[in-house]
């Protein structure tokens, strides 16, 4: 494994992702919503009555930071899938293969690619939602909100955590899918669970204090390591000529 | 520089290619000719290490194609141009080359030098900055010849490269291979031209599965059993046909006042076929003995093996 090999085929696959529009699209919407979108929310959500206050805006905090992990599991996703199945799309698998690099190295590159560009604008954005919040919350709360343990541990932890699930994911879910649109479909399945999590914090279900932060993201690196090994068992030159194309 | 022993892939319960056994020379154009699905990409993809063998053995260079390490060995010194181009349509040109040429490790003055060289080779340079989505199939199929010489290869696969070109570009590229066969490439073509294989290989095989025929285009076409008899006559008139025709009972065509007649030994049979033109009235103006072409040799072998 030569990750300079990995590089390569790494920066090849950002240069190709940055020039599709809806690449792009979905990979910026996302963090510009949540990152401007949510803090102005805050303030005004709930102006009428006064606004939203103490406990309720911590939980509503909280249960926003947490969106910052749904975007690292889906983001990458979509570039993921692109990069895959964009190859057999393409057929420039044929050639790839026949260059000296390794399934592995071919692999690491992909993920590459697909993490990068999620993962700059989603850590861009986390820190433009925190200074904003900060700014739109302080005068309610009294102190600045942000950064705390809760953000620190789904920005540090979580989000490269989730982004690897994703792009596994993705893996094997390309290797079944000759269109990027459905491989990008059945990729943000392994969204629901997340989504859940975050439905059931915004309603007060659980609470996301760093107990359960820390117990997720142990599930996730669980599923992590299981899904490593199946992706790249399905990511072998053989299989990805013949059957993916 | 090539030698291929018994080699064998199923996918499934079909058999693609069944005991193929041959050697390619260094320095060498070969050329390997099937009818559709006989196997030929099947064949390539093999030697380049892409998918497995079933069985038997092949070896690039004294590597052999089923070693994990050797095979990282072989896909460095060869380059492949596949059937379907596979360029990254929204880099261009240059960007397409540059990324193959670091992937080969090529270092970038080198690569920079060839990748201007073989793209002005094919006269492609002009267009080096456009997106390789916006060119037509014969530029992509130059560009894709290009991206395999980038890392200088000892070995060429091509899996029909000219098989989109209009003449022109065909003879470029045909020109183009010679060349490189000067610079003491080996090269190993798949092709279904069979004109182009007769010009430029300096040995054919044809393949249906099997290996059915291995040799230069002039020992194959010797190798021909059926040849071909070409008599002009003042008049070949519809009477003097189908007296013939109750003489000899070999196949014959007429188009205006030539007869093409199927023979198996010209030696022997041309005097008893002029004989019979004569008695039955007609008179020969000139006996030529047509030099069968591969296409003759490939239909008889392909014929004979249905
Ligand atoms: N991935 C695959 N899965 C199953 N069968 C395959 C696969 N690839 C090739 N075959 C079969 O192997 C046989 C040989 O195919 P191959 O593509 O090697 O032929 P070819 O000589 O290159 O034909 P063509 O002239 O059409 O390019 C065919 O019967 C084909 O159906
Ligand atoms: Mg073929």
């Amino acid at each position: 494994m030569r990750i300079s090999k990995a590089w390569i085929v790494a920066t090849k696959d950002m240069r190709v992702l940055l020039r599709k529009r809806y690449a792009i699209y979905s990979i910026v919407i996302f963090p510009l919503i949540v990152g401007i979108g949510l803090p102005l929310v805050l303030r005004f959500a709930g102006a009428r009555h006064g606004g939203l206050h103490g406990t309720q805006l911590l939980t509503i905090m909280n249960a926003f930071s947490f969106l910052y992990l749904i975007g690292a599991t889906s983001l990458p996703t979509v570039l993921a899938s692109y990069s895959l199945v964009g190859e057999k799309i393409e057929k420039s698998l044929e050639p790839l293969l026949a260059a000296p690099v390794t399934d592995s190295e071919l692999l690491l590159g992909k993920s590459i690619a697909a993490f990068i560009p999620p993962a700059a604008a989603l850590y861009l954005s986390s820190i433009v939602f925190m200074a904003l919040s900060d700014l739109m919350t302080h005068d309610r709360l009294g102190y600045s909100y942000f950064p705390n343990w809760t953000i620190g541990i789904i920005l540090l932890l979580m989000v490269p955590l989730a982004a690897i699930l994703s792009i596994e994911w993705s893996v094997i879910v390309s290797s079944r899918a000759s269109d990027p649109r459905a491989a990008q479909m059945q990729g943000l399945f392994i969204v629901l669970p997340l989504a859940a999590i975050y439905v059931a914090s915004e309603v007060g279900a659980i609470s996301l204090n760093t107990t359960t932060l820390l117990i997720i993201s142990a599930v996730i690196l669980i599923v992590d390591i299981i899904l490593f090994f199946l992706s790249t068992k399905s990511f072998q030159r053989e299989e990805i000529l013949t059957k993916w194309t | 520089m090539i030698t291929v022993e018994k080699l064998t892939k199923k996918f499934g319960d079909v058999t693609a290619v069944e005991g193929l056994t041959f050697k390619v020379e260094e320095g060498e154009i070969f050329g390997f000719l099937g009818p559709n699905g006989a196997g030929k990409t099947t064949t390539v993809r093999m030697l380049c290490c892409l998918i497995s063998r079933t069985s038997g053995e092949a070896k690039i260079a004294g590597y052999e194609i089923s070693k994990e390490a050797d095979s990282l060995q072989i896909r460095k010194m060869i380059g492949l141009v596949p059937d379907n181009v596979g360029l990254y349509e929204d880099l261009s040109a240059f960007e397409n080359l540059d990324f193959y040429g670091k992937l080969y490790e090529c270092p970038e003055g080198r690569r920079r030098e060839n990748i201007e060289r073989f793209l002005k080779m094919l006269g492609l340079w002009e267009r080096k900055d456009a997106r390789a989505g916006s060119f037509s199939k014969g530029m992509k199929q130059k560009l894709a010849l290009a991206r395999s010489l980038v890392h200088e290869p000892r070995i060429l696969f091509m899996d029909e490269p000219t098989a989109n070109l209009d003449p022109e570009s065909a003879k470029t590229v045909r020109d183009f291979i010679l060349e490189l066969k000067k610079q003491g490439k080996t090269i190993f073509l798949n092709t279904h031209n069979l004109d182009e294989a007769q010009r430029i290989c300096d040995r054919i095989a044809i393949l249906k599965t099997k290996l059915l025929r291995i040799g230069s285009p002039e020992q194959l076409r010797e190798s021909l059993t059926r040849h071909k008899t070409e008599i002009r006559l003042a008049q070949a008139g519809e009477a003097l046909i189908s007296s013939l025709k109750k003489v000899i009972p070999n196949k014959i065509e007429v188009s205006g006042d030539k007869l093409v007649i199927d023979v198996t030994d010209p030696d022997k049979e041309n005097p008893n076929i002029i004989a019979a033109i004569t008695s039955a009235g007609g008179q020969v103006r000139e006996v030529t003995q047509l030099v069968p072409t591969l296409e003759d040799v490939y239909l008889q072998i392909v014929k004979e093996t249905k």
